[in-house]
């Protein structure tokens, strides 16, 4: 099934390619190899100096490499916020747009140029609260994008307000008296939305971050990552309990498709389901073995559904947080089926012919 | 036929208002009676009057839909003030339409509908068929709905069907009083109800029995022929503003050579142009129905960015929505088309009415320094010229360009001389193919003549550049918060919009030249401030008028016609907007003459104040408006 998942990607149908390829694009060299200075631009680089978010440009710089197609053929859009002006840094084609509005901007380019890989770049503010309608009708649409949230659960750019993700009771500037809001899961906000590919990673592991983004490429349909970053000036430390290497065993669960859902310093603890409700056992008493456990499948909903919904409180947690790809399902994406039904009609009434179209109706000629 | 004597008269124009319950079917009824009306050769013009809930309870005034037709053998411009003939389907229909009937005009009346319960609805307090209050009308009270059940009782069809096609009766007895042919509407009804041949035949016989009722009823005893009108060579075809603004985006992308994106969400009275555009697939045309008004807005500039052609459509309130994303694409400097089919607001305001009341929106509603173009058409069938030069300003100057229709354009038609295709202009765009600066690529480097920048396709090789909201250091597009560059990025944007004035045709003057009144406007009041001015010509008056097609920039030889004229008359269907451009700009001592009741404006009111000015003697009250 996994090896079904990665193969998700094949390239478009001539037919389909044909039609849509610019006309200055010129046909592929033989496929170089990049390396991720390739994907460095020659901007100055402008975040704070210990922020996550120069571990995600590199990761995703990394797996720009991996990938292997050329930077041209890339496009990261972006809204605003901190992780927004992450277009600016990579040599590729970049948008920076609005508020809240990358997904909807990256919708509209990625119907028009799909074989263009367009990548989103938003936070946890961004796309979470001005923009949570788009980011709920691009999941929905299925839309081929790959939609990197970097989530530090704090507004960072506007200076430390709390943000949609920020934990209830968040003492911030604007709620001195502990923020009253509770807070989103966007995880579990991505599946009720519909998304196809949902998935979680870290700034400070980088290397399952890169894994992770090549998985959210080579999948069809809207990718959903989720990426903890820390904000070393807002919010310090606010995952440090999954990122540091003290805690992480114990609170970081990652999954792996086909693999039993196995964490702990010593690999000695697991997942189990008692009827549907996740529970963690002790795997070095001898009650329970590795087969007991829960076995991850990345197209089961149920298990998605109980992934996504292991969120608790990180100050004391009773279940893992996990990461990884919690879901992902191969369904028809909007680009698509929009496309098909062009080339359908076009398949049944001939091309447009717009003299045809101009005097179609009732006419009349006066001499 | 008939074995009576009807006398047939023969009459150069006239204006036909319809109106019922929102649920009779008037607007069907209006735009059949529109295409027989068409197809005969008389020059038209409608006037579609419908309320904004889908079906107010039946019966009341508020629920009342009302079409109306001005239909002439010479050229028309407007759907006529008062109509000659009336057609009231009930009390409310009645009540709220007769003011618009001239004195002695022909009132039709369905007698079947005027029960206790109707008129108590409609709010009479005596039954005015019965009372003496329409003394002054042609009357004619025709059981409507007794005569519909009648025709179709063999049939034995469910009450519905047959309560539904009173309206074909009301088409055919208009078909038969205005002599046009019962033919058309056959065809259409035959192809509409195809799949349902109870309906066809009912609706068949309604109209035939509507048809032979005004030729076998002695009360009629009189006819009326419109002969043709004398238009200029060519095919035509009776279409609306919508219709035409569709059309004309679908021409701008054939003779673009680009695939089109519409990006829209649905508002009154924008709609139309959604549904019309996502028929036609197969010019490879996209269409997408957004979850709200910035996404459609924003997933345009998406689709601009990928090198296609990109329009976004709304109305008033959605238009707001899209401001921000509009300032965005005066950053970003990429073409699009926002179309902005105005109608009454503020807020909600009155959805399905008519105003011009967004040209102050449309040119500084955005955050800072954010020019746009603007440009307006004049009559329904302009709006596909128009949208074409939208396109056209858009694509040659790297800059979205607001399209200002409205409900009276978008929802009235007129007959249109359909072009051929290679009579619209070529709007082939040049893509960027290499490096433009010592073997870099400056996504900002300029045109010398048109101060575009270059459209580099995502996908180039070579080409790579980013781009964003933020201001950008002239030429390279980097970040920039230099104060010196930003003044002159400022300077240049706008520029870059003033330059779109050499680009397009000057300002005609039609009227008298040396007249010492002008009356200048813009978009859907032409035909009723042309028929004004014309009328008062012809009453020996010397006036002169000027119609905007382009209000920002302005026509070049704007200013210089300006200042010929001793006074300037500017209506509008709004508080002074254009006015208070044109002041600012010229500093010449236009006056507003300003209504805003959801309606265009009549010919009658406008020449009525346009006599006041002409006869008020020589002092020029010079710089204040004349609120109605």
């Amino acid at each position: 099934m996994a090896e079904e998942l990665k193969a998700t990607r094949p390239s478009f149908k001539p037919a389909l390619s044909k039609a849509v390829t610019p006309p200055t694009a010129k046909p592929e060299q033989a496929s170089p190899s990049y390396t991720w200075k390739d994907f460095q631009s020659d901007q100055d680089v402008r975040w704070c100096p210990g922020c996550g978010d120069y571990a995600i440009l590199k990761a995703v710089q990394r797996a720009l490499a991996e990938i292997g197609r050329p930077p041209h053929e890339h496009v990261f859009v972006s809204g605003i916020g901190c992780s927004s002006r992450f277009p600016y840094y990579v040599s590729t084609y970049g948008l920076h747009t609005i508020h809240g509005r990358a997904t909807a901007v990256a919708t509209g380019l990625k119907v028009m140029r799909p074989e263009l890989a367009v990548w989103v770049i938003t936070g946890d503010g961004d796309g979470l609260s001005i923009g949570g309608n788009h980011m709920l009708h691009i999941l929905r649409r299925n839309v081929d994008v790959q939609i990197l949230l970097f989530n530090n659960q704090i507004y960072g750019l506007t200076k430390g307000q709390f943000s949609p993700t920020s934990e209830f009771g968040k003492i911030t500037k604007s709620s001195p008296y502990g923020s009253a809001d509770w807070p989103v899961n966007p995880a579990a906000f991505a599946l009720g939305a519909g998304a196809s590919f949902i998935a979680r990673g870290m700034d400070r592991d980088p290397n399952h971050l890169v894994g992770v983004i090549r998985r959210a490429y080579e999948h069809r349909g809207a990718a959903f990552v989720e990426i903890y970053q820390n904000c070393n000036v807002f919010n310090d430390g606010a995952f440090f309990v999954f990122t540091e290497k003290d805690t992480k065993p114990q609170a970081a669960l990652f999954v792996e498709h086909g693999k039993p859902m196995v964490f702990g310093a010593n690999r000695d603890k697991g997942i189990r389901l008692d009827g549907l409700k996740p529970v963690v056992v002790d795997l070095s008493t001898g009650q329970w073995s590795v087969d007991d456990l829960l076995v991850h499948d990345e197209t089961d909903e149920t298990i998605a559904f109980i992934l996504t919904r292991m969120f608790d409180d990180p100050k004391h947690l009773e279940l893992p947080r996990p990461f990884g790809v919690l879901y992902a399902v191969r369904r028809p994406t909007f680009e698509e089926v929009l496309r098909e039904q062009v080339e359908r009609t076009i398949e049944a009434k001939g091309p447009g012919d717009l003299r045809a179209l101009l005097f179609s109706g009732e006419t009349w000629t006066v001499v | 036929m008939s074995k009576r004597d009807i006398r047939i008269v023969e009459l150069p124009e006239v204006t036909v208002r319809i109106a019922g319950d929102s649920g009779d079917g008037m607007q069907l009824t209006g735009s059949q009676f529109t295409s027989t009306t068409a197809l005969v050769g008389n020059d038209l013009s409608t006037l579609p009057d419908f309320p904004a809930e889908i079906r107010a309870p039946a019966g009341t005034t508020y629920g009342v839909s009302a079409f109306q037709i001005r239909f002439a053998s010479s050229d028309i411009l407007t759907p006529g003030d008062e109509s000659d003939a009336l057609v009231a389907m009930n009390p409310a229909a009645l009540k709220t339409n007769l003011a618009r009937l001239r004195k002695g005009g022909i009132l039709i009346v369905n007698e079947d509908a005027f029960s206790e319960r109707d008129l108590q609805l409609a709010g009479y307090r005596s039954n005015p068929l019965e009372d003496g209050s329409l003394a002054e009308y042609e009357l004619y009270r025709v059981p409507v709905t007794r005569l519909t059940e009648e025709a179709l009782k063999e049939l034995n069809l469910p009450f519905k069907i047959v309560e539904r096609s009173k309206n074909m009766f009301a088409l055919g007895l208009l078909l038969w009083l205005y002599d046009r042919p019962m033919d058309h509407t056959v065809r259409w009804l035959e192809q509409r109800f195809a799949k349902q041949p109870d309906v066809l035949e009912a609706n068949l016989r309604a109209l035939r029995a509507g048809y032979h009722y005004g030729d076998t009823v002695e009360a009629f005893t009189t006819r009326f022929r419109i002969g043709p009108a004398k238009l200029p060579p060519g095919t035509y075809r009776n279409i609306t503003g919508n219709q035409a603004t569709a059309l004309g985006l679908v021409a701008a992308s054939y003779r673009a050579g680009l695939e089109l994106f519409y990006g829209s969400y649905p508002i009154t009275p924008a709609s139309d142009i959604l549904h019309e555009l996502a028929r036609y697939k197969n010019f490879r045309i996209f269409t997408f129905q957004a979850e709200d008004e910035i996404a459609a807005v924003t997933a345009v500039i998406g689709a601009a960015y990928g090198g296609k052609l990109a329009v976004t459509g709304t109305s008033g309130p959605g238009l707001a929505l899209k401001t921000e994303a509009i300032g965005l694409g005066v950053m970003l400097e990429l073409p699009f088309v926002v179309l902005d089919i105005q109608r009454a607001g503020p807020s909600t305001g009155m959805p399905t009415k008519t105003e011009q009341a967004d040209l102050l929106q449309a040119m500084f509603g955005r955050n800072g320094e954010a020019p746009v173009p603007i440009v307006a058409p004049a009559t329904p069938g302009e709006c596909f010229w128009m949208v074409l030069e939208a396109c056209r300003i858009a694509l040659t100057y790297m800059t979205p360009v607001l399209y200002l229709s409205d409900g009276y354009l978008a929802n009235g038609s007129e007959p249109w001389r359909i072009p051929e295709p290679e009579e619209l202009p070529d709007l082939r765009p040049r893509f960027a193919q290499e490096p433009n600066r010592d073997g870099r690529f400056l996504p900002y480097v300029r045109d010398p003549k048109t101060l575009a920048r270059p459209w580099a396709l995502p996908g180039t090789p070579g080409l790579m550049h980013r781009i964003g909201g933020l201001e950008k250091q002239h030429e390279t597009g980097n970040v920039s918060y230099d104060p010196d560059n930003h003044d002159f990025m400022v300077r240049l944007r706008a520029e870059k919009i003033e330059r779109i004035a050499e680009s397009i045709p000057p300002a005609e003057l039609e009227g008298d030249p040396d007249a010492s009144l002008l009356v200048l406007g813009w978009g859907s009041t032409y035909g009723a401030i042309k028929t004004a001015v014309e009328r008062l010509r012809q009453r020996g008056y010397k006036l002169a008028q000027v119609h905007l097609r382009y209000l920002n920039p302005f026509p070049q030889n704007l200013g210089e016609i300006l200042q010929r004229f001793g006074r300037i008359i500017v209506p509008e269907i709004n508080l002074g907007q254009l006015v208070r451009l044109i002041r600012d700009r010229y500093l010449v001592p236009a006056e507003g003459y300003n209504r805003v009741r959801g309606l265009p404006f009549t010919a009658s009111e406008l020449e009525a104040k346009l006599l006041e000015a002409l006869t008020q003697g020589n002092g020029s009250p010079g710089g204040r408006n004349i609120h109605g």
